[in-house]
C-alpha cells in the first residue's frame, strides 16, 4: 500500500507531463515511452560513474528537454503528423537509450542515489517518504501552475484551443509548441530518473507503454476532480497517478499476475473514455473528443460561476450578474453546438 | 498607413482549378481611413483580408505598412501592426480561457510574453473599462471561460480584443455575417464606436450593402481580383444600395450572391 502511494506520487511527474501536452497543448505525443528510458539511463550511468545522484537527474531532465524538442521540431518544422514524429522520437531513442547504458540492463546496487538517505533512515515505504515525495510532487504542480499563468503560459494554453487565434496575435505557434514538448518531455524523465533510482535498476524497456499509464493518469484525474481550472486540472493528474496505482495494486491483491497490467491500464483507459459516453459520469469532460472546446459547453453548469449566477436568489449577491447569467446559461449551449460543427469543419 | 502595390495571387496555379484570387490589385489607405470592402462571392475579397495579415503569401508585388514592407513577414510577426477580428465568432477567442485570460493575451500582441504574471490586478481594472464601453455586462464575469459566452458575445470581444490596443491597422473579415440580425446590429455599433473612438485605419469586407455604405469613409467594390469601383469620402456621402447594384449590373456576368441581395 505505501509502495503504491510512493509509485504513484513518483510516477506523477510524468502524468504532469503528459497532462501538458495531452490537455493544455492537445498533441498526443508518443515520445513519452522512449524519454522515460532516457531519463532512468541517463541517470543511471551517470550515478554508476560516480556524478552525484542529484546531478545525473538533472541530466536526465535535460536529455529528456532534447528528446522532446526533436519531436517538436520534426513536428512544426518538419510538418510531421504529431503522432508520427512522437512515435519516430521513440523509436528512434531506443537506439540511443541502449548506447547511453552501453547494455540492456544497469542495475544500481551499493549506488548512492536520490533515495539513499531516505532508505538509510528506514523511511522507504512510512508516512515520511510518502511526505516528502508529495512535497516533491506539489511542487512541480504548483511550477506547472504558475507557468501556465504566465503571459508565455497564456500563449502556450491559447495554441492548444486556438491556434489561428494565438496566431494572429503575434505568437509564433511552432516555438511554443517546441518549447511545450520539451518541458513536457523533461518532467517524463524526471520521473524516468527518479524511477530507476527507486527500483535500484534502469531497464531498455521501462518505458514500454507508459503513455498509457500516462494518459490513464490524466483521465482518472479529470473524472474524479474536474478540469475547471489548472489548479485542478493539474492536481487531477498528480492524483489520478496516484489513484491508478492503487488500482494496479488491489488489481494485484484481487489475483492478478504482473504480466496482465499492461492489458488492465488498457482496459481502465477504455472504460474511463467509454462510460461518459453510456450515460455514466455524465460531468466527466470528454477525452474522445480530444480537447474539450464541445464538452466544456456541453457542461455548462460545470462552470461555478454560472451554475451559482443561475441558481442565486434575487435580493443576495451580485444581482445583476445572476440575472444576466441565465440566459448566458442557454446561450452556451448554442455556443456549444456551434463550436462542435465548427470542429468537424476544422 | 497601408500601401498595396499591385499585387496578385493565384490559386493552383497551372492546373485546371486556376484561380486568379486577387490581379495587378493596388490600394491604399491614409490615417484613419475606414474602408469598406464589397464584391460578389470569389471575388477576393476575403484573399486581400488573407494577404494583408500574412495568412496567404503573395505571388507579385508588394504590401507596406507605416513604410515598413512586410510582404515577406511571417504571420505571427505582422500581428504587430494588425488587429483582427474573423467571419467565425468561434475563431478570435480561445473557448478554454476566461475573458481576462483572452484579453492578456490580446494586450500582448505582438510583443515578447515572458514569465510575468498574465492577469495582475492593474490589467483586471483596464479590462473591466474597456468591457463596459460594449455594455454587456460582461465586466462582472472576467472569470468565466470565453467558450461559455454566446456567438454575439464572443464576436463583440473579438472586436475589442482586436481594436483595444491601437493596431495600425484593422482587418476585419466579415465579422458580423455569422450572426442573427440582431447581434448583427449589436456587433456593428460597437464596430462604428471602437473604430472612432481611436480612429483606427480599418479594412472590412461586408455582404451586406447596408452596412458597406453606413461605416466608413471610402469604400470599394471588387470583382474577379480587381477593385472595379471605388467611392471617395464625397461620393460615398450620397451613395445609395441602387447605385451599388446599378455598378454591379455594368459588368457582364457578374451576379450577386443571394446573400447580398437579400440584405
Amino acid at each position: 500500500m505505501f509502495g503504491a502511494l510512493e509509485l504513484g506520487l513518483i510516477y506523477g511527474a510524468m502524468a504532469l507531463g503528459v497532462y501538458l501536452t495531452f490537455k493544455v497543448l492537445n498533441f498526443p505525443d508518443l515520445t513519452v515511452d522512449g524519454s522515460f528510458t532516457t531519463g532512468g539511463a541517463t541517470a543511471a550511468s551517470l550515478i554508476i560513474a560516480g556524478v552525484n545522484p542529484f546531478l545525473a537527474t538533472l541530466a536526465a531532465i535535460g536529455a529528456g528537454l532534447i528528446a522532446g524538442y526533436i519531436t517538436g521540431l520534426l513536428h512544426t518544422k518538419g510538418g510531421i503528423d504529431g503522432l508520427l514524429a512522437g512515435i519516430l522520437t521513440m523509436i528512434g531513442l531506443w537506439s540511443i537509450n541502449l548506447r547511453i547504458m552501453g547494455k540492456a540492463n544497469l542495475p544500481l546496487l551499493r549506488e548512492d542515489t536520490v533515495f539513499t538517505p531516505l532508505r538509510e533512515n528506514m523511511w522507504l515505504g512510512t508516512w515520511v517518504s510518502i511526505a516528502v515525495l508529495l512535497i516533491f510532487t506539489l511542487i512541480l504542480k504548483f511550477a506547472i501552475d504558475w507557468f501556465l499563468t504566465t503571459d508565455l503560459g497564456l500563449a502556450i494554453q491559447a495554441n492548444g484551443n486556438n491556434r489561428q487565434m494565438i496566431r494572429s496575435l503575434g505568437v509564433n505557434t511552432d516555438n511554443t509548441t517546441m518549447l511545450t514538448l520539451a518541458l513536457s518531455n523533461g518532467f517524463v524523465a524526471l520521473c524516468g530518473a527518479l524511477i530507476a533510482q527507486y527500483q535500484g535498476f534502469s531497464d531498455i524497456s521501462m518505458g514500454i507503454g507508459l503513455i498509457l499509464v500516462g494518459l490513464a493518469s490524466v483521465i482518472l484525474g479529470q473524472a474524479v476532480f474536474g478540469s475547471r481550472n489548472i489548479f485542478m486540472a493539474s492536481l487531477g493528474a498528480l492524483m489520478g497517478s496516484v489513484i491508478y496505482r492503487l488500482i494496479i495494486f488491489l488489481a494485484l491483491r484481487a489475483g492478478l499476475d504482473t504480466n496482465d497490467m499492461k492489458l488492465t491500464t488498457a482496459l481502465l483507459v477504455v472504460v474511463a473514455l467509454l462510460l461518459p459516453r453510456w450515460g455514466f459520469l455524465k460531468r466527466v469532460p470528454s477525452l474522445r473528443s480530444r480537447g474539450n472546446r464541445a464538452a466544456s459547453g456541453a457542461v455548462p453548469a460545470d462552470d461555478p460561476a454560472n451554475a451559482a449566477g443561475a441558481q442565486v436568489p434575487a435580493g443576495t449577491v451580485d444581482v445583476p450578474a445572476g440575472a444576466t447569467d441565465v440566459p448566458a446559461g442557454t446561450s452556451a449551449r448554442t455556443a456549444g453546438t456551434a463550436a462542435a460543427s465548427d470542429q468537424k469543419e476544422d | 498607413m497601408l500601401k498595396i502595390d499591385t499585387i496578385s495571387k493565384t490559386f493552383f496555379p497551372g492546373t485546371v482549378n486556376e484561380r486568379k484570387a486577387l490581379q495587378n490589385l493596388s490600394l491604399e489607405l491614409e490615417e484613419s481611413d475606414f474602408v469598406t470592402v464589397i464584391g460578389s462571392n470569389g471575388a477576393g475579397k476575403s484573399t486581400l483580408l488573407n494577404t494583408i495579415s500574412g495568412r496567404l503569401p503573395i505571388d507579385s508585388g508588394s504590401i507596406t505598412i507605416d513604410g515598413a514592407e512586410v510582404s515577406r513577414m511571417p504571420e505571427y510577426k505582422r500581428a504587430k501592426y494588425l488587429g483582427r477580428v474573423f467571419q467565425d465568432p468561434m475563431a478570435g477567442t480561445a473557448p478554454d480561457l476566461t475573458i481576462e485570460q483572452n484579453l492578456s493575451l490580446a494586450l500582448k500582441r505582438g510583443k515578447a510574453r515572458g514569465l510575468g504574471r498574465g492577469t495582475t490586478s492593474a490589467r483586471r481594472d483596464l479590462f473591466r473599462d474597456e468591457l463596459a464601453t460594449l455594455e454587456l455586462g460582461l465586466e462582472n464575469r472576467l472569470k468565466t471561460k470565453v467558450g461559455l459566452l454566446s456567438g454575439g458575445q464572443r464576436q463583440a470581444l473579438s472586436l475589442l480584443m482586436a481594436g483595444f490596443t491601437q493596431p495600425r491597422i484593422l482587418l476585419l473579415d466579415e465579422h458580423t455575417a455569422a450572426l442573427d440580425p440582431q447581434r448583427a446590429a449589436l456587433v456593428t455599433d460597437l464596430t462604428q464606436k471602437i473604430v472612432s473612438h481611436d480612429g483606427l485605419t480599418t479594412l472590412m469586407v461586408t455582404h451586406n450593402m447596408e452596412q458597406a455604405i453606413a461605416l466608413g469613409n471610402r469604400l470599394i467594390m471588387m470583382h474577379e481580383g480587381e477593385i472595379i469601383y471605388q467611392a471617395s469620402a464625397e461620393e460615398k456621402k450620397t451613395l445609395t444600395v441602387k447605385t451599388l447594384l446599378g455598378e454591379f449590373s455594368k459588368l457582364k456576368g457578374a451576379t450577386l450572391g443571394d446573400r447580398a441581395l437579400l440584405n
